[in-house]
């Protein structure tokens, strides 16, 4: 048997290849996005990336509903848009094992909010996983389709972003087949969820958690870990290697199973020490159901519910100490994200902090269009409302303000969630512009292929599905395609979509620059004449990370090693001070629009 | 040496993911269990990045390195070896290159990057290396190569088999450049001394 040391993400997907999966659907979102990339790489198993979570969580249930086994992954707020079909598939159960993947992001390292996903396993009455490093979470993943078969439901496996992007060993084992042998009979009373079916169904679910709730009792997943010292502590998922790490000889209740929870090990464990602690990222999930029974434990009136734990927190939370601060006498500039130098959105947020326009923005690397210096975006909420919001932004003056507003998307949510905007927008009498930025990639995750790519998860050529001809399918009388690089043309566009009438569709095409990149393409560097460079920072206001602006001696300089040549800071500039290949750029037009 | 704990930072597309790649395989090969951590995501994007690695000889269980108690602090970037210094021991090392990449917030003229880093760094640790980047590109001929020089200097302080890391580097780097990156790796070996 051999060892691999891998990802928690790596550790799912060989977990669903071992378990004998045969479909696998994903949208991708930070931390989760490896989980499908790495499922892909199995030839066994059908592979997709869906359009958005809701679908991809629907292939998946279908191929459960037809006797094989089946995954589906996405970050925490993913299953809120797949929420719909989960609630119902509780109550259908499945055919063979179904397991979602949810990737909960404590701390927020790229995320928009800090749900407590767990809450959705109770909510919907679903049972629950939660691995605590990559070995369990290969195991555990496994023994949820055992569950699955085994109590007729779909099963949460609860991960977050430190199990799914810490790696440590993983012992491999064969894959075995499973899944019906012949495509099941008809079976309406289970299948087809109507009022008379689903009352029924109700009643099953609530004996269904009383059953699981005794496995939760006996799972082995469940244990104590006895120890030397007067302290114990209910712990879960990745905030045992904390506890674990400042207090190795405490005694442990280590849930694994964490719905629904074993309350007679929980209250046997608590009778047996004096105080017992529970650990937990984010809500006290665990805890209220521990008090709710009647059983005394701490929590979070000792440790935080905000944020990433770490084992300084718990040490110091626990101790009621406090860390020294050791000051320096300095203060360190903060390094934020930027788009990367040949980043095709910066002409876009260039053009409409020129034109004073306000952006109704998107989940996606233009989301970093909301940081100085480009510091041009004015609101954004989650995937697809960078359309139908701009609906509500314009409705709510009579349309007074339509021509200083424009939503935005990328070619990937565009799919997600962006056309039924588009609907909305042509059907209620919008007159709403947006911008739908092309990049021919899902970049922010890690470039992964999206229905306009024209590629499917494994590289292999696919249909390509036309956002323009969607566009003009479902209304748009107007609809314009821009370089994003061509400054002029696009302000034109710009000025021209905003004084319209008509819902207006703006679509940039070009390339996300990781892609030329990395198939090693090579660009030619600009060069700034410093005797013509007069230290006006027009460049700079672009917020390429490849120009440095040197106070001192107020001057630009441009960083070889991190420029890719795309001339959107050199169109800025009213002295023609930069050159390509020795020569200087001039854009006589663009000087013309910027001398106004 | 029953445990280690290594910490590297530098800015997203240095190649601090592949330095630390390695260094798990090294403690691997070396006996050790591993465990690393690091935050993906809007990281790459020119932002801060940092790597957590930790050795035990039994068991390692939160792969996060907890506040003052990295042995070593490798910085591909010397404001991100700053930034992270409260992690370091008191005993422990810090190997940086004094390489300098402003931050968007400096670049554009927001914020200040400090005057002498390198000077702050020493002043507040005392067991610190820096090198040249520039002049460890010369020697090493190649810009690309500066995160196996940095594993050079690592390796010159740890107790691990040289044979170790060597034979980690052949299989984890591109078969043209093993020998212009191992070639860098001895290089960083004389940090050390």
């Amino acid at each position: 048997m051999s060892k691999e040391m891998m990802s928690g993400n790596e550790a799912i997907a060989r977990a669903a290849y071992e378990a004998g999966v045969k479909v696998a659907a994903a949208y991708p979102g930070t931390p989760s996005s490896e989980i499908m990339e790495n499922v892909a790489k199995y030839d066994e198993i059908f592979s997709q990336w869906g359009p958005n979570e809701k679908v991809a969580f629907e292939v998946a249930l279908g191929a459960a509903f037809a006797g094989k086994r089946a995954i589906c992954a996405m970050k925490h707020v993913g299953l809120n848009v797949a929420a719909d079909p989960f609630f119902t598939a509780s109550y259908s159960g499945v055919e063979a094992g179904f397991v979602i993947v949810s990737a909960d992001e404590p701390g927020m390292h790229s995320s928009q909010n800090e749900q407590d996903n767990r809450n959705y396993a109770k909510f919907a009455k679903i049972p629950m996983l939660e691995p605590s490093d990559s070995q369990e979470a290969k195991d555990f993943t496994k023994l949820a389709f055992d569950i699955s078969e085994k109590f007729d439901t779909p099963v949460l496996m609860r991960v977050t972003t430190r199990i799914c992007h810490s790696k440590s060993m993983v012992e491999l084992k064969e894959r075995k087949e499973t899944g019906l042998n012949e495509f099941p009979k008809k079976n309406t009373r289970k299948y087809v969820v109507i009022p008379a079916h689903a009352r029924i169904k109700r009643v099953m679910v609530e004996q269904r958690l009383k059953d699981l709730a005794e496995y939760a009792e006996n799972t082995d997943i469940n244990r104590i870990e006895e120890g030397t010292r007067d302290l114990a502590f209910i712990t879960s998922g990745f905030s045992h290697n904390y506890v674990k790490e400042v207090y190795p000889d405490a005694h442990f209740l280590k849930l694994g199973f964490t719905y629904p929870l074993p309350m007679k090990m929980i209250r046997k464990f608590v009778d047996q020490h004096k105080k017992v602690i529970v650990v937990e990222e984010l809500d006290p999930f665990m805890e209220d159901q521990i008090k709710v029974a009647g059983i005394n434990v701490h929590g979070m009136d000792i440790i935080t519910n905000i944020g990433e734990l770490n084992s300084d927190i718990i040490r110091n939370s626990i101790e009621n100490t406090k860390d020294e601060v050791n000051d320096i006498g300095v203060s360190i500039p903060v390094r934020p994200p930027a788009l990367c130098p040949g980043c095709p959105h910066r002409g876009v947020f260039t053009i409409l902090r020129e034109q004073s326009v306000r952006v109704m923005g998107d989940i996606g690397c233009y989301t970093l269009g909301v940081l100085p210096p480009l510091d041009n975006l004015d609101w954004c909420v989650c995937m697809g409302a960078g359309v139908s919001m701009v609906q509500g932004l314009e409705k709510a003056w009579d349309d007074e303000h339509a021509d200083k507003i424009v939503g935005m998307v990328g070619d990937s949510t565009f799919f997600h969630s962006g056309i039924t905007g588009l609907v909305d927008i042509v059907y209620n009498h919008g007159i709403g512009t947006i911008f739908v930025l092309d990049n021919s990639t899902t970049a922010m995750t890690g470039t992964q292929e999206n229905p306009a790519t024209g590629k499917d998860i494994k590289g292999k050529p696919a249909t390509r599905v036309d956002i323009r001809k969607i566009c003009e399918a479902v209304g748009i009388k107007e609809i314009y395609d821009v370089d994003p690089q061509d400054l002029d043309a696009l302000g034109e566009v710009v000025a021209k979509a905003l004084a319209s009438k008509n819902p207006t569709v703006i679509i940039t095409h070009r390339e996300c620059i990781l892609l030329p990149l990395r198939a090693k393409v090579k660009f030619t560097p600009l060069k700034i004449d410093t005797e013509k460079c007069i230290g006006c920072k027009s460049c700079v206001s672009v917020g390429c990370p490849a120009l440095a602006y040197d106070k001192k001696l107020r001057k630009t300089r441009v960083l070889p090693e991190l420029c890719v040549g795309c001339e959107v800071c050199s169109r800025m500039c009213p002295k023609s001070a930069f050159t390509k290949n020795g020569e200087p750029l001039v854009y006589e037009k663009r000087h013309k629009i910027r001398g106004k | 040496m029953e445990n280690l704990n290594i910490l590297i930072v530098g800015v997203g597309g240095q190649g601090v993911i592949l330095a630390s790649e390695v260094l798990t395989l090294v403690g691997i090969k070396a006996g050790f269990d591993v465990k690393k951590s690091e935050i993906h995501g809007m990281s790459q994007r020119g932002g801060s990045v940092s790597s957590d690695i930790r050795f035990n000889k039994v068991k390692v269980h939160s792969p996060v390195i907890a506040r003052k108690s990295a042995d070593f602090l490798v910085g591909f970037e010397k404001l991100e070896a700053l930034r992270a210094i409260d992690m370091v021991a008191d005993d422990g090392i810090i190997i940086s290159s004094n390489y300098r990449l402003d931050p968007m917030t400096v670049s554009a003229g927001s914020m200040i990057y400090p005057d002498d880093v390198e000077g702050i760094v020493k002043e507040n640790h005392e067991k610190t290396y820096f090198f040249d980047h520039v002049e460890t590109i010369e020697k090493i001929k190649n810009p690309r190569a500066v995160n196996i020089y940095i594993l050079g200097a690592l390796a010159s302080f740890i107790d691990i088999d040289k044979e170790i890391w060597i034979e980690v580097i052949k299989s984890r780097v591109p078969p043209k450049t093993v020998e212009l990156n191992l070639n860098a790796f001895e290089e960083g070996l004389k940090i050390g001394g």
